[in-house]
Formats: C-alpha cells, structure tokens, sequence
C-alpha cells in the first residue's frame, strides 16, 4: 500500500517530520479553542442578548473582588459558576438505564460537532519566511507549493464537505441514544423526535448545499471559500440566495433549536435529556453551543466567502487603480478576524431567531420539512444546474452569474411566495369574517 | 492537617459562590401565586440578574425548588417525589402563606405548610409576595448558600463526616 507509506513518512521521525507533527498541534490550537471560547461565549451571550430583546438586564451579579473592585466581565462570570456547579453536582444515574448507552450519549453528542472543525479553513496559506513583504496571490500559491507556507486548516480533505455531513449527522446519535438509554417514556419519545426530525432536514440541507457545491465544482471547503473570494457578487449567498436561506433554516432545525426544537419541547415531553443531571446534562448544553458555532462556520464558508473580506486581495484592500498595501501577516489576521467575525454574527442572527419565533408543533414541523423545504431545494438544485449549462455551453462569464441568480429568485418570489402570501391572508380574513358572524 | 483544612474551606467557599448564581429552578405552581411569580421573572424585576433565570422542568436539571402555592394533601407526595428526584445539592424556597405555613386554609385538606413534607431553607410570606420580596428572598438564600447552611448542604456535610 504506497499510499500508506507516503502518510506515514509524513510524520516520520528523522526528516524534519516532528515539525509537520508541531504544525498539526498549532493548527488544532488555533481552531478548537476559538470553537470552545465561542461555545462558552454563546452561552452568555444568548442570556444577555435575550435580555436585551426583552427590556431585561440579565445575569451581572457573580462577581469576584479583586483588589477592593468588584469585578463582573458583564455577567461572563456567571458561565463560570455555571460550569462549577455542574461538575459538583450529584450524578444520578437511573437504576434501570442501560448504563452503557447512557453514559456514551453525552459523548456522541458533543464529539461529532467538534471533529467538524478539522476541514473548515480559518485562513488561507501563511507564508511565515516572508511574514512581514507584500506578496501577491501567485507568490503565496507558489509558497504554498514548496510547502514553505502554513495552511490555516487542520486537515485538506478532497472530501471535506462530505466529511462534514457524515460527523454532523452522527450527532443526532446522542440524542436518540440518550433517549433510549435513560428508562424513560418522555426521554425515549424526545429521541425518537430527534431522530425524525434529523431525517427530514438532513435531505433539504444536503440538497441546498447541492446546488451551491454545483457552481463550485469542488467538495473541498478551503477551494470553496476560494472559489468565492473577494469579490462580493460570487458569493454563495448572492449567487444562491435561495439555497442558502433553506440551508440556514434547515441547520437550525438540525440544531434542535427553537422554532424547531421538537425533541426538548418544554411544555409537553421535557426532552431526550431530562434524565440527565450535573455534568452529564452540561456536556448536552455544550453540544448545543458548539452547534451553533458549527452552523455559524459551516455557512459562513459555504455561502458567505468563507475567510475572505470583499475587496481585500493577497497584497492588500483593491478598488479600481486604488490599492492599499499590506504585509503579509495582516492580511492573514484579517481574514482569520473575519471568518470568525463572520461565525459571531451568524450566532447573534441564530440566537435572535430563536427569541423572536414561538416553536412549531411536530406536524407543522413535519409539513414544512417534507411539503415545503424539501421540493423547493429539489428546484433549486435543477434551476442551477440549467442556468449553469447555458452559462458554459454558451461561454459566459461566471461573474455575471448572480445577475441570472438574483432575476430567477425574483421571479420565484413574484410568481410562488407572494401569491401564496396574499391569498393566505385573504383566506384568513375570511375565516375570521365567518367565524365572527357565526358567533353571533 | 492546616493546610488541608483551609483548602476544603476555601474550595467550600468557591463552590459556595458557584451555587449562589447558578441556580436552575424549578417551578411547582399550583395556585394563584404564580402570577406574582411569573412578574418576579418577568422585564421590571428580573430574578435572571441573580443568575436564577433557567426554567427546567425536570427535576434533574435544576437547584432550586419553588413551592409556589397551595399544596393540597392528595398534591403531598408528589411534591416528596418531586424533591427526592433533584440532584443535590439542592435548595427549596416557600413561596407565599400558603406554602409556608398553609395560609388562610386552616381545613383537612390542605398541608399547613411544604416543611410537613420537605425542609425548606427561605420562606417568603405574602398573599401573594410582592417581587421585591422575592427578590429579597433569593438574596437570603444566596447568603445560606454561600455559608453552607442550607438544609441539603448540612446534610452532605454530616454525610461526609461520618464516612471520612
């Protein structure tokens, strides 16, 4: 097997292997702890954002006096009296759940989410022998190359957004195996939903991804953000508007958050976790958050120009014969700023959904999934593929795409959702009219 | 032997401090009280300062017990089950006379008070409380917690007295 040799010559001992293997340590650093930072952050940042929305103040109160100064860090404080608490918390384990299953749940809740982050870039390629020179796109390509330059993700996979797909879809094993595991009627219906709801959603975001994978003619998510680039018209969410709307709302409902959090409705079954006390059921929460960042990443590289910032080219910001210069190493700050940036307003986004729309019941869940999502992505991915023949067969500038992209969705709103919109409401006026005269 | 001593006091003071802002609650309402309850959660007063603002309602999730209303004979043991499936440590609050003490229903039918059934650390009286009593009753609480002098916490402590 050749193939093996060469993988493990990488990390051989003797040719400067160990420094490949120092590489791997690095960019594991600089890409699970933002992700762990962040979840931790979300958790805050959900509290006071919801007080926010809610003319509330939300949790200041933990402090710690250092030097006669009561410190608060704006509430951020409270997650670590959250997390202490957790870990001394009692364990209660029930005495008819099958133990094994119980105790592997939380597990397989939380490590999918994480391995995730092994195939989504951060930055592009670090040219660190010339950290402090101007360097152009095709010098830091020819750095890259000889291998003289950092890949600001952990691991380049031919198949990463795939791999992506698999270990987010390994999540919901977690939730049905919680449920299963506990001994609990309520539990074991929560799993089943997440299971259900898992299946439904599963198919319209790998089909809305479908369509966006079939202008970028690659699955490998660092050639995606690349395909994008600088330049704000290509885009995924400009040149696939459609898809990346359903992707967004079909991320949130494999999130299992409100307006789609069927497997933890509060107000009827408490959900696959309540069996779950301390750690365990902190470990669950966490998997929520880390979730959220996964999301936040996932569309930021897919649909929003993954690390780049518009305008902004290897050697710095460009506009027409404008052109401001930078080193190396700030371009690389930046766009690594900006993807994170990027992940931070799509958790405000998720997190100011989920306080602005009351929950859905299971068979409205069910009908918007399988009725409504799933064949308007169906459409989504035969009208790219058609517009995507005429643009090759008849030679155009891919450029110009998202003029095509932008006329088909306006077409779709006039012709398929504001009808839909008006005759709804009409409807509804009406069955009021008769409802209230019926009454009388 | 000193130092021992002091590193168990300080970390009971640190997890003291941890209990204190993080407690989950979870809500037994039975009675009219919850209005005032719900106000006391709600944008004026805002318990979620104190870092009291997650709602679970399974037993296992949360801290804190609240015994909101007026808990009739045949409600007893359900509130006992309630209590005995909690995590501990674990704190109970009764909230207004008739959780406290039975209130205005001095009849067979009505408990005189939830510390018949479960030992309750903070008792805020009122028919129903205002929400600065409430809030005056989680601050109590936040002090016991922090001195270790909740019902739950004496309890650990004894248990782990007579193992070690």
């Amino acid at each position: 097997m050749p193939e093996m040799q060469q993988i493990f010559a990488g990390i051989a001992w003797n040719d400067g292997g160990w420094i490949e293997l120092a590489a791997t340590l690095i960019r594991a650093v600089i890409i699970v702890l933002p992700v762990i930072l962040l979840m931790a952050v979300y958790t805050w940042m959900e509290r006071r954002q919801a007080s926010f929305m809610q003319d509330r103040i939300g949790p200041t109160r933990a402090n710690i006096a250092i030097a006669g100064k009561n410190i608060t860090l704006f509430g951020l404080l409270h997650l670590m009296a959250d997390g202490l608490k957790f870990v001394f918390k009692e364990d209660i384990v029930p005495s008819k759940a099958n133990k094994l299953l119980f105790f592997l749940a939380p597990i397989l809740a939380l490590a999918p989410v994480v391995i995730v982050f092994v195939v989504i870039p951060v930055g592009g390629f670090f040219a660190y022998s010339h950290w402090d020179q101007v360097l152009t796109a095709d010098q830091v390509k020819a750095y890259a190359m000889t291998g003289d330059a950092f890949r600001l993700q952990a691991s380049q996979l031919e198949i990463g957004v795939l791999v992506i797909f698999a270990f987010s879809g390994l999540g919901v094993f977690g939730a049905s195996l919680a449920g299963y595991g506990s001994h609990n009627k309520w539990a074991l219906i929560g799993g089943l939903r997440a299971a259900a709801q898992m299946v439904s959603y599963e198919v319209t975001l790998g089909l809305t991804v479908v369509g966006a994978l079939l202008l970028y003619g690659t699955l490998e998510p660092m050639a995606i953000a690349n395909w994008q680039g600088h330049n704000i018209a290509r885009w995924g969410i400009v040149v696939q508007p459609i898809g990346a709307i359903l992707f967004l709302a079909a991320a949130i409902a494999e999130s299992k958050r409100i307006p789609f959090d069927i497997p933890e409705g509060e107000s009827e079954i408490i959900g696959y976790n309540l069996e779950y006390s301390g750690m365990r059921w902190g470990i669950f929460f966490m998997g929520e958050y880390m979730e959220l960042v996964f999301v936040g990443a996932m569309f930021a590289t897919i649909f929003l120009g993954g690390f780049h910032v518009p305008l902004l080219h290897a050697d710095g910001f460009r506009l027409g014969s404008h052109h401001l210069a930078m080193p190396h190493i700030a371009v690389v700050l930046v766009q690594m700023l900006a993807f994170w940036g990027k992940v931070v307003l799509l958790g405000f986004l998720q997190i100011a959904i989920r306080w602005t729309l009351p929950r859905m019941r299971y068979d409205q869940l069910m009908r918007l999934g399988w009725i409504g999502m799933l064949p308007v992505s169906l459409a989504n991915v035969m009208v790219t593929a058609i517009l995507l023949l005429v643009f090759t067969s008849y030679n155009w500038n891919m450029g110009n795409y998202w003029i095509a992209s932008l006329l088909v969705t306006l077409l779709v709103y006039l012709l398929v959702v504001a009808p839909q919109q008006t005759k709804t409401d009409e409807d509804n006026v009406a069955h009021d009219e008769a409802h209230s005269h019926g009454s009388h | 032997m000193g130092i021992e001593l002091y590193g168990v006091e300080t970390l009971q003071q640190i997890l003291g401090w941890a209990r204190k802002y993080s407690m989950f609650k979870q809500p037994f309402v039975t009675a009219c009280c919850g209005m005032e309850y719900m106000s006391a959660m709600g944008p004026r007063y805002d318990l979620s300062r104190f870092g009291c603002e997650f709602v679970q309602f399974t037993p296992r999730h949360t801290d804190l017990l609240f015994v909101v209303g007026t808990i009739s004979e045949r409600q007893a043991p359900v509130l006992r089950r309630i209590y005995d499936q909690m995590a501990d440590p674990k704190f109970v609050v009764a909230f207004g006379v008739c959780a406290s003490s039975g209130g205005f229903y001095q009849n067979y039918a009505v408990v005189p008070g939830v510390d018949q059934i479960i030992p309750v650390d903070v008792y805020i009286p009122g028919c129903p409380p205002r929400p600065e009593q409430v809030i005056d009753g989680i601050v109590r609480l936040q002090e016991i917690i922090q001195a270790g002098e909740t019902h739950s916490q004496k309890e650990l402590r004894q248990l782990a007295g007579a193992k070690g």
